[in-house]
């Protein structure tokens, strides 16, 4: 196995009219990972995974899947890439047994045992009718049409969107068990901050067309962080702060909610002498809704060394 | 005693620290024994629907402190007792413990007196253990 990444791109851009949707997006999904692909609504996340599979033309820059160009991936390793959507295409008069013998057909490294497996993980019966199904059903089913050819690279776009706790459980850990074999790749965009702390070895955060983050899950966890001051008596102007991302002031106290704290900030602070300082992590939730909230400066963690102090 | 871990997600706390910390904690109150199997990596991964990953990344670290060793074919056990904080983290941690119980206490209107009682008391009917 190589250690070239399974997914990479340059500069990849899409414009929608005068508005870009991607913007100079440089990403790198490193081989057997599970990558989270993290943003608000609109933030350009569809637009990617629809270039990343050749469904949508970039309007500039580009982009490689298994070492291949996006624009022209050869037939055959098509078949090395599973895909799952949010809205998900199915014959409604088909069983779901006839689903999967009609889905096999495309693929020649079809797996019937992995097909069972999830079918099974998410109870279905194999005769039942796809219109007979429930939101989380037709997700299990459309899940194990995508895992039995035993793909490579599973990309999933909101795999979890309308699912109820328990079609949505079962999905992550259909994701956990894929693990098991050290050379596959998911790559998947979610709002899910749950099942990416339980699944994801690294992540990307996109907002508003532009890539902020992309490293491990723990560096983007350590790298955003609250910072308690106490003072005596009411807290004292703020002065610039690099990497402040939001501030709150009460009587006697000031939490700021920072990326990238180090030494230099920690002196900047001291110097309003506060009666002590206190570290404290914060939870993926919280620190992500800082990192792209509106109010404070726009960080970057692009890298691992970068998030180093 | 049976020892299950139990994680959260939404936590500040990383889920790797909490399979660490609930480990020492169980080590350090004798719930786990020198000797005593902890599961796989795989097993446990699977068991709390987490990216093996982070267990294992766990496990490293608390392999690297001495608690835990794998053996080959065998599995992974707990290695040895030994003092999981340092006494300043150790005095870190208690004081909110201390903070909730009197805080507790004084809601439900014991004198101090009275809590000084129950707590000696309390103390003398604890084994010694903890430390090395």
């Amino acid at each position: 196995m190589s250690d070239q990444p399974v997914i990479r791109t340059r500069g990849l851009t899409r414009y929608f009219g005068a508005k870009p949707a991607v913007y100079e997006l440089e990403l790198q999904v490193p081989p057997g990972c599970v990558f989270a692909f993290l943003g608000r609504n609109g933030s350009g996340k569809t637009t990617t995974i629809r270039m990343l599979l050749g469904l949508l033309q970039p309007t500039r820059g580009e982009g490689s899947l298994l070492g291949h160009d996006i624009r022209a991936i050869p037939p055959a390793e098509r078949a090395r890439i599973g895909y799952l959507t949010e809205e998900h295409q199915l014959y409604r008069w088909m069983t779901v047994r006839e689903c999967g013998e009609f889905q096999s057909r495309f693929y020649p490294r079809w797996n019937e045992k992995i097909f069972r497996g999830v079918i099974g993980h998410f109870a279905l019966k194999p005769g039942a009718r796809v219109k007979e199904l429930s939101r989380g059903e037709r997700a299990g089913l459309c899940l194990a049409l995508t895992l039995a050819p035993d793909p490579e690279l599973l990309i999933l776009d909101d795999p979890t969107l309308g699912l109820d706790p328990v079609a949505r459980r079962s999905l992550v850990e259909s994701m956990i068990y894929l693990t098991r074999r050290a050379d596959r790749t998911i790559f998947f965009s979610s709002h899910q901050l749950a099942d990416v702390e339980r699944v994801a070895d690294y992540i990307a955060v996109l907002d508003r067309s532009v890539l902020r983050a992309s490293c491990s899950l723990e560096t983007f966890r350590n790298s955003v962080q609250e910072i308690r001051l106490r003072f005596s008596a009411a807290p004292p102007a703020l002065p610039e702060i690099p990497g402040l991302l939001q501030a709150f002031r009460s009587e006697n106290d000031l939490r700021l909610i920072c990326a990238h704290y180090n030494g230099s900030v920690e002196q900047k602070l001291r110097a309003l002498s506060p009666a002590s300082i206190e570290i404290a992590p914060i939870s993926l939730e919280d620190a992500l809704i800082s990192y792209l909230g509106e109010r404070g400066e726009k960080s970057f963690i692009l890298s691992e060394a970068e998030a180093q102090p | 005693m049976t020892f299950r871990i139990a994680i959260s997600t939404g936590s500040p706390a990383p889920i790797y620290r909490q399979i660490t910390d609930q480990v020492r904690m169980a080590v350090a109150t004798g719930k786990l024994k020198i000797g005593d199997q902890l599961p796989s990596v795989r097993a446990l991964a699977e068991d709390l629907v987490l990216n093996p990953n982070t267990v294992a990344r766990a496990y490293t670290d608390l392999t690297r402190e001495g608690l835990i060793e794998s053996r080959a074919g065998r599995g992974v056990f707990i290695a040895r007792k030994r003092k999981v904080f340092t006494r300043e983290e150790g005095r870190r941690r208690l004081e909110p413990l201390l903070d909730a119980l009197i805080g507790e206490a004084m809601v439900m209107d014991f004198t101090r007196e009275e809590l000084r009682e129950a707590f000696q008391k309390k103390l003398s009917q604890w084994k010694d253990g903890g430390t090395e």
